[in-house]
């Protein structure tokens, strides 16, 4: 599987680390809600499909980055910088990709 | 000047090895710069890092990733976002850039004594690179003056096209040893000179 880094282009997934589910909402860290809680450290959606998942380039340029995958194909479909302000003119990769 | 030591010292072995009976493909060198230096910018400080790398060195850092250039003195290269590596032949270069970077802009760190430098030059050397990494060596891909950072069996590794077919390495000194004798290695089939 390649990951299309917007920093580095496209790498083989060995370079990456899984982070985990992009799509949870963290609870107010002052809430005292254990179901909310619970859902958030334990409940996944696991979908057979396109999925929102955190990866790091820890391989690479460590930059971490929001990644849309589909769970059945592997396919990447978007991948963006999880901090967009990351996403400066020196961090866009330039020129003609293969 | 204090004398530098190098790590490949107890397997530096000078000369043609491998199968070079037809000519060598590569030639494979530790060039031993006086500094290496690590620029970063606090995000929104890039543009500024960039201008004070061209004011204390003189290299004009392109835009976009990875973007770089190389003289044979001086080289420069960004390997992550707001993050940039930056080499001479002349020791003190963290010195100047601490003094060009305010910390409000960014960080420097002297990473001289903790990297070692390989050079692969020759025809081969695409060729022997696209077997340790990863990576589209291609010219398109990375043209000459550009960096990337890769790792090879969870070893980092920078590295920089400083001509169309020459590479220079930047690894771990504590590991440059055994990564220089799995390049020896490496080289062994397309025939190889150490200099």
């Amino acid at each position: 599987m390649l990951i299309p880094c917007p920093y580095c282009g496209p790498r083989d997934v060995s370079e990456f680390t899984y982070q985990g589910d992009a799509g949870r909402v963290r609870p107010d860290p002052a809430s005292t809600d254990q179901a909310a809680w619970n859902a958030y450290v334990y409940d996944r959606t696991n979908p057979a499909g396109d999925h929102h998942e955190y990866w790091q380039h820890s391989g690479g340029c460590r930059s971490h980055l929001k990644v849309t995958r589909n769970t059945l194909s592997h396919r990447i479909l978007d991948v963006a910088f999880a901090r967009p302000s990351t996403a400066h003119a020196s961090s866009r990769r330039q020129g003609p990709r293969p | 000047m204090v004398e530098m030591l190098s790590p490949l010292q107890p397997v530096w072995r000078p000369g043609s090895h491998g199968n070079f009976a037809d000519g060598v493909g590569v030639v494979l060198s530790e060039t031993q710069p006086g500094s290496i230096v690590q620029a970063a910018a606090w995000p929104g400080s890039e543009r500024a890092v960039i201008a004070a790398i061209k004011t204390a060195t003189g290299l004009s850092l392109p835009d976009g990733a990875g973007g770089g250039v190389a003289t044979e003195a001086k080289a420069a290269f960004g390997f992550a976002p707001g993050r940039f590596l930056i080499v001479a032949d002349d020791e003190g270069l963290a010195d100047t850039l601490v003094q060009a970077i305010p910390i409000s802009d960014g960080t420097v760190t002297d990473l001289s004594h903790g990297r070692t430098a390989i050079r692969i030059a020759g025809v081969k050397a695409e060729w022997v690179l696209q077997k340790f990494f990863a990576v589209d060596f291609s010219l398109p891909a990375l043209p000459v003056g550009s960096g990337i950072s890769t790792n090879h069996h969870d070893i980092f590794a920078q590295i920089q096209r400083t001509g169309p077919d020459r590479f220079d390495l930047y690894v771990f000194r504590s590991f440059a040893r055994s990564f220089w004798k799995m390049l020896c290695h490496g080289c062994d089939e397309v025939g190889y000179e150490v200099r």
